[in-house]
């Protein structure tokens, strides 16, 4: 797919996405790029209940969140078909846990389309992925690359589909779905943290031991201690690092696409 | 567990509480008003409501529209906070490192997230519950860890359910931020539990579409009714 078909499709800011997809100099922008998203971008989480009235607009976001989702799971359906054929896994318990991680993402894949398919909406194409992001990767020759990339792309999953959500409320049937599929990404990503031997769940907006630089963009804003205005260090005995961990937060599709975008080829 | 809120937490923190509330007021208010589900600092809960026909036992409401939800959900976060600690408490025989840490660090996010919800819901938030965990052998590795693969799975379902219940997006969103925690959890203690390599997302709670599990309010308390003594009445949920 090339970039001006998911500029249409998702709406985006050009200056954005060519920002995001350029290789030069790729790893410095991306740990910079998800700052100046996140405060330039309106939350989407309220950026979702207005303008979208119309019945006309409610199938277009509808269109537009399915589809993202429906990219993210290729991406990683891909990544995981192609992690188990490189036979870049280590035989035996390891093996059993990514060929159960590729089963379910090809699973998503064909859901979601099924999902588009059903409401008239017509599923993106798969596009074509570059998992070396320019060179920069050797994720199927390498194992620990390999490990980094699925951590990054299951944490990442998490936090994209948790910004969707409020997006996919009036539909019921839908928006239980991708709570669905996001409980599961969330399995996921605690599981493949934990076998890169650091702990499945987030504390602060630490990527964890091992992780590129470049992949920092994932968890900045995981720090957040401020949960529906109020400060919950201040409210409970447990610690910092206790309540960043109790909450994952959401990425919006800018930002999503900012880290998903250095893997289209 | 049988210990009221008021004595859980000393003088210093409930003064702390309020002022956190009436920033949450200032802060958050304006959508937070918008549903009723204001804060405030008092500190009075909800009324026990006397249950005419069953003398000496009381029923907790769990109130209607997204107070319902958040209050359903925070019954399923005193549970599991209220287990957990105990655990934690009183350790297993043979509890190895990792799984001490693993224990601790649940017990400190469910305790996060039952203190953040009973904040959020403030006057509206159910009292602390009674729980009978009888059922439980706290000396046995296989006993406590069977519970928390029950309870983190069950709280997966119970908030993938919910999520189409809550109606302002603000609380669904909140909703999400812990449910994916709940499942990281879930992960972890079937990981360390299981012997199935696989069952860290196993088709046991998968399905086919290799989408987890949603549950209904009345199902997920039905399960876990056998560990909660406080009579619930969940009939003013909403039902879609």
């Amino acid at each position: 797919m090339k970039i001006n078909q998911l500029i249409d499709i998702y709406n985006l800011n050009e200056d954005v996405l060519q920002k995001a997809t350029s290789r030069r100099d790729v790893f410095g922008k991306l740990g910079s790029l998800g700052k100046t998203l996140a405060m330039a971008a309106v939350p989407f989480g309220l950026a979702a209940t207005a303008g979208t009235s119309s019945a006309y607009a409610q199938n277009t976001s509808t269109n537009t969140s399915l589809n993202f989702a429906l990219l993210l799971e290729f991406l990683e359906a891909e990544f995981y078909v192609m992690g188990v054929e490189s036979g870049v896994i280590p035989a035996g318990k390891e093996e059993h846990i990514f060929k159960l991680i590729r089963d379910h993402e090809v699973d998503h894949v064909e859901f979601l389309k099924v999902v588009l398919n059903s409401l008239g909406l017509d599923p993106i194409d798969k596009p074509e992925f570059d998992f070396t992001a320019g060179g920069n990767f050797d994720p199927f020759n390498d194992y620990n690359q390999f490990l980094a990339l699925s951590q990054a792309f299951e944490d990442t999953g998490v936090r994209a589909y948790k910004g969707q959500a409020t997006s996919l409320m009036r539909n019921g049937d839908l928006l239980t779905a991708a709570l669905q599929i996001h409980s599961v990404e969330a399995r996921h990503a605690s599981e493949v943290r934990r076998l890169r031997g650091i702990k499945g769940w987030i504390t602060g907006n630490e990527r964890g031991v091992g992780m590129p630089a470049a992949t920092q963009a994932i968890y900045d804003g995981e720090e957040n201690v401020e949960q529906g205005g109020v400060d919950v260090t201040t409210i409970t005995d447990i610690g910092n690092d206790g309540v960043t961990e109790a909450f994952d937060e959401p990425l919006n599709r800018h930002e999503v696409l900012a880290i998903a975008g250095l893997f289209l080829a | 567990m049988s210990k009221t809120y008021d004595e859980q937490i000393p003088a210093l923190r409930e003064t702390q509480l309020q002022g956190s509330r009436r920033s949450f007021l200032k802060f958050g208010g304006a959508t937070l008003a918008t549903t009723g589900l204001l804060l405030s600092g008092c500190k009075e809960f909800i009324d026990l409501i006397p249950v005419d026909d069953v003398p000496g036992v009381k029923t907790v409401n769990l109130g209607k529209g997204d107070v319902g939800i958040l209050n359903y959900a925070l019954v399923l976060e005193q549970l599991e906070a209220a287990f957990y600690t105990l655990a934690v408490a009183t350790p297993y025989n043979g509890i190895s490192s990792e799984e001490r840490v693993i224990l601790d660090d649940l017990r400190q996010h469910e305790v996060v997230h039952r203190e953040f919800l009973r904040a959020a819901l403030g006057k509206d938030a159910i009292p602390t519950l009674a729980f009978d965990f009888s059922s439980i052998n706290f000396g046995s590795r296989n006993s406590v860890l069977g519970a928390a693969k029950l309870f983190e799975d069950l709280g997966v379902a119970a908030y993938n359910g919910a999520g189409r219940l809550l109606k302002n997006p603000d609380f669904l969103l909140i909703a999400g931020k812990i449910v994916s925690v709940e499942g990281r959890h879930a992960a972890a203690i079937r990981s360390i539990f299981d012997e199935d390599p696989t069952s860290f997302a196993g088709s046991d709670i998968l399905d086919d579409n290799a989408l987890d599990r949603a549950f209904s309010p009345d199902t997920v308390l039905e399960m876990a009714s056998g560990f909660i003594i406080t009579k619930i009445n969940a009939n003013q949920l909403p039902k879609s």
